[in-house]
């Protein structure tokens, strides 16, 4: 372990780098390449010569140059200072590098993930003298307003703590020891490493039983992701993926949010660094940067660290999680990352699969989504947390028979489809709610505190899904004859999906108001319209003409609800007993027309 | 000191194998003397021991294993830039093509370049005024944005650039403003037309060009696009100058990448293109935006043409995924006469909404475009719903939005290619199409706006 590996390069193509002499050196390690230090990893040995992918532009290396192995796998550092970070896919800074090194990128840069500098008030929440094991939580650091961050003892230590200490700490400096019962003592920080490619060790493993809200009325009441769940979004460019992804960054009711770019545009991951400082948490009122963490490796970077960004984003994912934290991590896109998993693999000579993928594509996805999960964490005292994955796909020209597209739906449980259709129409979120699914959507009750709300929320919900059901056939009958030769009821089924996809699905993100829907929200508007449909088909059964009914004034009132601030949510009750009223007047009417007659 | 070798063993297609050498190093350049004294250059693009893998830019004919000797540079491909390449045409690799003289170097970059920290970016949010409605009204380009041209062969995206480059500025700022324009595999007309354009307006005097023609090597190709980025990225970046980067033909592009990818006998991804298509075409785009603290910025109008306009062939699907919208020419449109033929519907400017508005265009332009794109729509259904059934089946209010289809294609969208507008012109005839409706079937737009700039208000 002592003595560095140093071995010799032979081959050079492209990121991938083959050098001589290392014998000794395992899979995984990372080494540091040439004499621009470029940094790479290990992919293939065989005898002594290794096949390394390196992380940074190769030009100018060339046969001869030394390669050193620093004998640890790829890991990031972990500790105080990750929230409002944003990283490039290897974890390192890039505000800092910004700072170092200016506009540009530049090559065998070596910056630490976190600030060695700053120091953290750090509060112990044991006492000296306590028994700990890996994963105890041993003391607590506020690192933003709302966001605890709790020390947990790194895994494989076990013993006696002393020394601890309430007071200011670097990440480096020492905060505690542990003495194991064989005498050996072990120094405590509050910085840890883990390799990425290893998911964190958890105590037990749990199956999700309740809803992550996001605000996005579609998703909720729809199509619900669990805590501890995973979905995809698969769609064509153009479709709203990005935006589908921000809302849910930016609304979703985790404690701390991940969001990795993964070879998506510059200017976008831009838009994500200048908006998340300025929006605002609508349950904390604290700028939503505050409990997030952003990995930004953009499509020019190089594509080796955006093999890598995923792991990263999800070690970092799994650590917060670790302290009991429910997490949010967002991909965008899975694509590309599987585009540089094609690119190295390619490098590697390997023999490609469908689409000249690599044969291994579809484990590495199912891997990477199985990391998510709700869980019970290791480590005193007990706790329950869940890392959650959503993650893009940009399949080729919105082929959803894309290996990477049909590799995800095997291991997801929710899927959200955009189509380019519905984007055409300017109806977003695209989502697609006919061939969207989800596994979740039991636990949807759990979201509500009155449990009969919940209940009565699910046969809305269903009432809802049946009736844009039957809107799909009807709207095949009405094409070929004609909208008046279906029944009035149908007409009234027709009247009412529209409204449901109108004044329901639709959302618009850049509406203050209209871009984030509480559940309760999300009740009483489904409630209105589908009370609407109800009376609507009542009066019909009495002979009332439809156009009558679709003339009524109350239905501007139900396209309005979505812009009621939640505050007045009184309002949107008040609507349904406006409906009864109009309702009422007309079934009037119809009594004088009848006697008049 | 410069190493020579004369161990060519085998050509093949654009590339050589050179042995025993022993000081290669990956990406970096080559100068190939052939029997006639004649030099070549090449780039390194693998090195294996003591073997090295050589792209040959400009062919390798006339190229034997026996004399020829090939001269190791030690240096990645550069350009030289000074201001003085404002004005003059060069090649596909950056060597002088207009008989003038070299270039005296202030520095040699990488052509290459760096990728962009995000952190160091800034946010494009500046309007560009182009004088076309279907873009500035409907799809504005704002400074530091990609937004290529989905075109198709025999449709005119020449004549659209051309106006571009023509009448591109930045409303209410002097600010000086560059054009850059690399042709890849475009014909000796295409570029000559353009040349003539900027010559006969003047503004060949802020241009730089890098001509590469269809009878040119396709693998200097590879190299031209990165050539004029990287004479872009000093004009924006050292000489605080707007720069508007037009990329003709990247479908030609992406072939000659497809060729150097099969003569190394790459495994193929879709349509024989290669796996790192998206990649490299993403070095390329990505070049272009706008740096913090810096004055000037890039702006990138790729134009690419469609195989059978198919918008789902891997060079205009990628490009689609990298860009930030796209304009989308229509074949059926440019058979009605209208000029340019903009298809608006599938047209997108993903950045629209931070370029526009009160104090940048005007506070009534997100209403009116989303309005205009409404009514179009619907008439655009009415039209084709009449050529099935009959103009007699529609009713009265469908016969209104075809008429407005109709309207909107001819005054709106058919401007011609020398008509410049203002952004203020380009809204009234918004308004002025738009008058043919109720006010109350204007939903999209504000009432105060109607109120404002509806031009029977506007009269009182």
């Amino acid at each position: 372990m002592s003595e560095t590996n140093t071995g010799t390069i032979v081959k050079v193509a492209g990121p991938v780098v083959i050098a001589e002499g290392m014998l000794g050196s395992r899979m995984y390690d990372v080494v540091r390449v040439s004499k621009h230090n470029l940094i790479g990893e290990i992919v293939e040995l065989k005898g002594d010569t290794a096949s390394i992918q390196v992380y940074e532009d190769t030009v100018s290396v060339g046969p001869g140059e030394p390669v050193v192995d620093t004998g640890a796998p790829l890991s990031v550092e972990l500790g105080p200072g990750l929230i409002e970070s944003i990283y490039d896919g290897i974890q390192r800074p890039l505000n800092e590098l910004y700072k170092v090194q200016g506009n540009y990128i530049l090559r065998g840069s070596q910056l630490p993930g976190l600030n060695r500098e700053k120091k953290w008030h750090f509060k112990p929440v044991i006492e000296n003298g306590t028994s700990v094991s890996g994963g105890d939580i041993i003391g607590e650091v506020q690192e933003t307003p709302i966001l605890l961050h709790k020390i947990m003892i790194p895994l494989g230590i076990s013993g006696k703590i002393e020394g601890l200490n309430e007071g200011d700490f670097t990440v480096e400096q020492t905060i505690a020891a542990v003495t194991a019962d064989n005498g050996q003592k072990t120094e405590i920080k509050m910085m840890q490493k883990w390799p990425v490619r290893m998911g964190r060790i958890v105590k037990r493993r749990l199956a999700p039983e309740s809803i992550l809200q996001t605000g996005q009325r579609v998703v909720d009441t729809f199509f619900p992701i669990g805590r501890g769940g995973t979905a995809c979004v698969p769609g064509p460019f153009g479709s709203g993926k990005t935006v589908v992804q921000h809302q849910l960054a930016k609304w979703v009711d985790a404690d701390v949010v991940v969001y990795v770019g993964c070879g998506e545009r510059g200017n976008e991951m831009t838009d994500v660094l200048m908006e998340f400082p300025e929006l605002k948490d609508p349950r904390s009122g604290q700028p939503l940067m505050k409990r997030s963490v952003l990995i930004a490796n953009t499509s020019d970077m190089p594509v080796a660290a955006r093999e890598a960004s995923v792991y990263t984003g999800i070690t970092i994912a799994e650590y917060f999680r670790d302290m009991g934290y429910a997490v949010a991590l967002m991909a965008d896109s899975t694509s590309r990352w599987a585009e540089a998993m094609r690119e190295i693999s390619t490098r590697l000579e390997e023999m490609p699969a469908e689409e000249g993928y690599p044969a291994y594509l579809g484990a590495r996805i199912a891997s990477f989504y199985e990391r998510a999960g709700s869980i019970e964490c290791i480590g005193k005292p007990e706790r329950r947390a869940s890392v959650s994955i959503i993650g893009a796909v940009s399949p080729p020209g919105g082929d959803l028979s894309d290996s990477v597209v049909q590799a995800t739906l095997h291991v997801v449980k929710v899927f959200w489809s955009l189509m380019g259709k519905l984007a055409y129409q300017r109806h977003f979120p695209a989502i697609d709610w006919l061939t969207s699914y989800s596994f979740y959507k039991q636990y949807l009750p759990s979201c509500f505190k009155d449990k009969e709300q919940g209940q009565e929320m699910m046969v809305l919900t269903q009432d809802a899904m049946s009736l844009l059901e039957q809107e799909a056939g009807l709207v095949e009958i009405v094409r070929l004859v004609g909208s008046e030769a279906i029944s009035p009821a149908d007409r009234m089924v027709l009247q009412t999906s529209k409204s449901i996809r109108e004044d329901y699905l639709h959302q618009n993100a850049f509406h203050e108001v209209d871009t984030y829907t509480s559940m309760e929200k999300q009740y009483e508007m489904l409630k209105t319209i589908l009370h609407f449909h109800k009376k609507g088909l009542e009066a019909i059964e009495n002979g009332v003409d439809t156009e009558e009914i679709f003339k009524l004034e109350v239905r501007q009132d139900i396209a309005r609800a979505k812009y009621i601030p939640e505050k007045e949510m009184d309002t949107i009750i008040k609507i349904r007993n406006k409906i009864d009223e109009q309702f009422e007047n007309i079934k009037c009417e119809v009594k004088i027309e009848a006697r008049k007659s | 000191m410069l190493n020579e070798y004369q161990t060519v063993t085998s050509i093949s297609g654009p590339l050589i194998l050179v042995e025993s050498v022993d000081d290669a190093r990956y990406g970096e350049m080559v100068e190939i003397e052939i029997g006639d004294g004649s030099i070549r250059h090449g780039q390194i693009l693998q090195v294996d021991r003591d073997k090295m893998l050589v792209q040959i830019f400009e062919g390798t004919e006339g190229i034997d294993v026996d004399s020829a000797t090939v001269r190791m540079l030690g240096r990645p491909q550069e350009l030289a830039v000074s201001p003085d390449i404002l004005g003059r045409v060069f090649n596909g690799i950056g060597n002088p093509k207009d008989g003038g003289a070299e270039i005296i170097a202030e520095k040699r970059l990488n052509i290459n370049g760096n990728p962009i920290n995000p952190y160091s970016r800034d946010y494009p949010n500046e309007f560009i005024q182009t004088g076309i409605s279907t873009i500035d009204g409907l799809n504005p380009l704002v400074r530091g944005q990609k937004l290529p041209i989905f075109s198709g062969s025999g449709l005119p995206h020449d004549e659209l650039t051309a106006q571009l480059a023509r009448q591109a500025t930045v409303l209410g700022k002097g600010e000086q403003f560059a054009v850059v324009f690399a042709a890849m595999g475009i014909t000796f007309e295409a570029a000559q037309f353009f040349i003539n354009d900027l010559r006969d307006t003047g503004a060949i005097e802020r241009a730089v060009m890098f001509i590469n023609l269809a009878n040119d090597p396709a693998i200097e190709r590879i190299a031209t696009p990165r050539v004029a980025l990287t004479a872009a990225e000093y004009l924006a970046f050292d000489r605080d100058m707007h720069v508007l980067v037009i990329l003709n033909d990247m479908t030609n592009y992406c072939e000659a990448l497809r060729q150097i990818s099969a003569a190394r006998k790459e495994v193929p991804g879709r349509r024989g293109y290669p796996g790192y298509l998206y990649t490299d075409l993403a070095t390329i785009y990505e070049r272009a935006g706008r740096i913090k603290n810096k004055k000037g910025s890039i702006t990138m109008v790729p134009v690419l043409t469609m195989p059978e306009d198919d918008k789902t062939h891997p060079v205009p699907d990628l490009t689609g995924y990298i860009t930030e919208g796209q304009i989308i020419l229509s074949r059926s449109l440019h058979r009605k006469a209208v000029a340019p033929p903009v298809d608006v519907l599938p047209s997108l400017s993903r950045l629209k909404d931070k370029g526009i508005g009160k104090d940048k265009t005007r506070e009534d332009h997100a209403d009116l475009y989303n309005q205009l794109y409404a009514a179009y729509a619907r008439g655009k259904e009415c039209q084709e719903l009449a050529t099935i059934l009959g103009e007699a089946a529609l009713s009265d209010e469908d016969k209104k939005y075809m008429t407005y289809a109709n309207e909107f294609e001819k005054r709106y969208i058919s401007q011609g290619y020398s008509e410049n507008r203002t952004i203020e012109q380009t809204l009234d005839l918004g308004w002025e199409l738009l008058s043919m409706f109720e006010d109350s079937e204007l939903k999209r737009i504000r009432v105060e706006y109607i109120k404002k700039y509806m031009p029977k208000f506007r009269k009182q």
